[in-house]
């Protein structure tokens, strides 16, 4: 099909080339149907965006949204607008603390759960990297690539273990370990 | 924060971090950036000439953030006024130094161990001539003013010697929370010697008391940190501590001066009071027929709230109460913190105990954070108001990390808190249980 080939060739030579011409012949035709694609998507979002996110965003915030222990006053009957309320830096819905990295943190993480599994916990920068991981093991959670850090940072800052409380452990790194000889 | 920036250090370390910040915390020393020479202020370079037992000589030359030689051997102790290299300063100007536990260890804390805390400025070495000396007796509950040169207080009235323990009202400053401001002292602003001098109260006698008298407040010699002659500290205690029979007028601690930072040559001994109470270079007491309202005495300085509050109250002064006998309190002065044994081998602990005018009745130990408690062999004091020695002997049942807590229980059955006692704005009277950590590998 569209190859003429040279009558010279071996029978296993002509076998070869068919087959490459088919190869590109299917590149082309899937980077067509991809750019067919891609236009099409991008009409549809330039004149349907804003609608198309808003209910994507609906969708995975339904947890939340339902959640019946959220304050009553929280509620509202359009809830779109309660989405991005912030109320003495602290996003009223998820509960999370505004700062740098919060929308990362609230659009990866409470993708699966509650920012209530963030917001009640409080961790060193390796703990909170010790609960990636083990959901990364064991719940899925996909590799987090550079958003990995921004996370951490986040939550290393903002949600730190308190050192104070009434009795503080002893602070070990400051502890200089030492062997005492028997008899002393 | 990290919790390394919180740590404290000793003089060694303050140096090996940023010597040219060693060099101004410790005296003062501001370093001209472009010729790395030291300037010295006169005080500072007293204070440093002090330390050394010499006075600096071209002290402009001294290159700057060089820790002076003299301090450089950690086992001998300086001339004057003699401190010991691992005691831990407080970044503050000026010296603050407090003891780490385990460098409290002696029976009877030597000089060079003896925790400092200055409200200003030590006087100029200039000036403290025992010679010239002088206590005056005034105030409005005194028949007649009287002033005594220190050499008829030696020669008019009888020698007492007492083991007495002063301890800094905000010992243990630093695990309140929320934090509160001030010296952030861990468990070592405390130290128990061997105090000589004269009875305040026969000193009293002599001049002659009006029966109105109700407090005595000192006036020392240390200068104000503001340059000023703006009096730094002028605290006391009401006439019954006054009165009792081992509060002195000291002018030797272990038999030998008192040193050039503690207050040489006399100060004020009122054991178990906050040791803001005992002044330093003493040279003037007044007897009041009224609570003393020198500097210090109001405020929140060395007072507590009269009625409990919550972490972080705001209270008001009219609700605060000045601070009286320190609590019930215990150290772990052996092993330092953080040895590791072998599994079999027994730990050996030991350490004092005391309690402001009290006596101790029981030390107890737990290895298990508080669930049981052992009894520690207790000796009884030599005096009213020394600390009294326990020790006793631990084995661990299985290898892994240990706490070995002490916990102190007084004559009247109060003992010590494992948490942190009632929160107080000037973040006073912190006596929980102190604690070391041990390692069986």
């Amino acid at each position: 099909m569209f190859l003429n080939l040279p009558e010279n060739l071996s029978e296993q030579q002509k076998k070869r080339f068919e087959q490459l011409w088919l190869n590109i012949m299917m590149l082309v035709v899937n980077a067509i149907k991809f750019f067919v694609l891609l236009a099409f998507t991008l009409i549809l979002f330039s004149f349907f965006g804003d609608h198309i996110i808003k209910a994507l965003q609906r969708a995975t915030q339904r947890a939340e949204v339902l959640d019946p222990n959220r304050p009553v006053a929280t509620r509202s009957a359009n809830e779109t607008d309660e989405f991005d309320r912030i109320e003495n830096g602290i996003h009223v819905m998820s509960g999370l603390k505004v700062a740098e990295g919060w929308e990362v943190v609230r659009g990866v993480c409470t993708a699966c759960h509650s920012a209530k599994m963030i917001t009640q916990t409080k961790a060193t920068r390796d703990g909170w990297l010790q609960m990636i991981r083990w959901m990364q093991k064991n719940q899925g959670l996909w590799d987090l690539g550079e958003q990995e850090k921004i996370i951490l940072d986040y939550l290393a800052a903002h949600y730190a273990p308190d050192e104070g409380g009434r009795r503080p452990n002893l602070d070990l790194e400051s502890i200089e370990w030492y062997v005492l000889e028997e008899g002393r | 924060m990290s919790k390394k920036n919180k740590r404290q250090v000793g003089i060694h370390e303050l140096y090996a971090q940023d010597p040219i910040e060693a060099d101004r915390l410790l005296w003062g020393r501001e370093t001209n950036p472009e010729s790395r020479r030291g300037f010295l202020q006169k005080s500072a370079l007293a204070a440093m000439g002090m330390v050394l037992g010499a006075p600096m000589i071209f002290a402009a030359h001294y290159p700057a953030g060089l820790i002076p030689a003299a301090l450089l051997d950690a086992d001998t102790p300086f001339a004057i006024p003699g401190k010991h290299p691992e005691l831990i300063v407080l970044n503050d100007k000026p010296i603050n130094l407090e003891a780490p536990p385990h460098l409290l260890d002696d029976k009877v804390t030597p000089a060079d161990k003896f925790f400092v805390r200055n409200n200003g400025n030590a006087p100029a070495e200039s000036t403290l001539d025992p010679k010239k000396w002088t206590l005056t007796i005034e105030g409005e509950s005194v028949r007649i003013k009287k002033t005594y040169t220190l050499e008829q207080l030696k020669t008019k009235f009888k020698h007492y010697t007492y083991q007495l323990v002063l301890e800094c009202g905000g010992n243990g400053r630093r695990e309140f929370n929320p934090p509160t401001k001030g010296l952030q002292w861990a468990v070592g602003a405390v130290g128990c010697a061997r105090w000589t001098g004269v009875r305040l109260k026969d000193v009293l006698n002599d001049v002659g008391l009006k029966s109105d008298a109700v407090y005595i407040g000192y006036y020392g010699k240390d200068t104000h940190l503001n340059g000023s002659n703006d009096v730094v500290i002028s605290r006391g205690v009401p006439m019954s501590k006054a009165l009792q029979d081992e509060s002195l007028i000291a002018w030797a601690m272990n038999d030998q001066d008192i040193p050039y930072l503690n207050g040489y040559p006399l100060r004020l001994v009122f054991a178990g009071w906050p040791a803001s109470t005992s002044g330093k270079w003493l040279h003037k007491i007044v007897v009041r027929s009224k609570v003393h309202d020198g500097e210090k005495m109001s405020g929140h300085s060395y007072r507590v709230p009269c009625n409990p509050v919550a972490p972080g109250d705001k209270v008001e002064d009219k609700d605060m109460c000045i601070i009286e006998a320190m609590p019930v309190r215990s150290i772990i002065t052996y092993p330092k913190s953080g040895a590791t044994l072998k599994f079999g081998q027994k730990l050996a602990i030991r350490g004092h105990a005391w309690a402001g005018d009290k006596s101790i009745r029981e030390v107890q130990y737990s290895i298990d954070f508080g669930q049981t408690w052992q009894t520690c062999a207790l000796e009884k004091p030599v005096n009213r108001n020394a600390w009294q020695h326990f020790n006793a002997t631990i084995s661990f049942p299985k290898k892994g990390y240990y706490e070995v807590w002490a916990k102190a229980t007084d004559e009247q059955g109060t003992a010590q808190p494992m948490v942190i006692p009632t929160w107080n704005p000037g973040g006073y009277l912190n006596n929980a249980c102190h604690r070391i950590a041990i390692k069986i590998a």
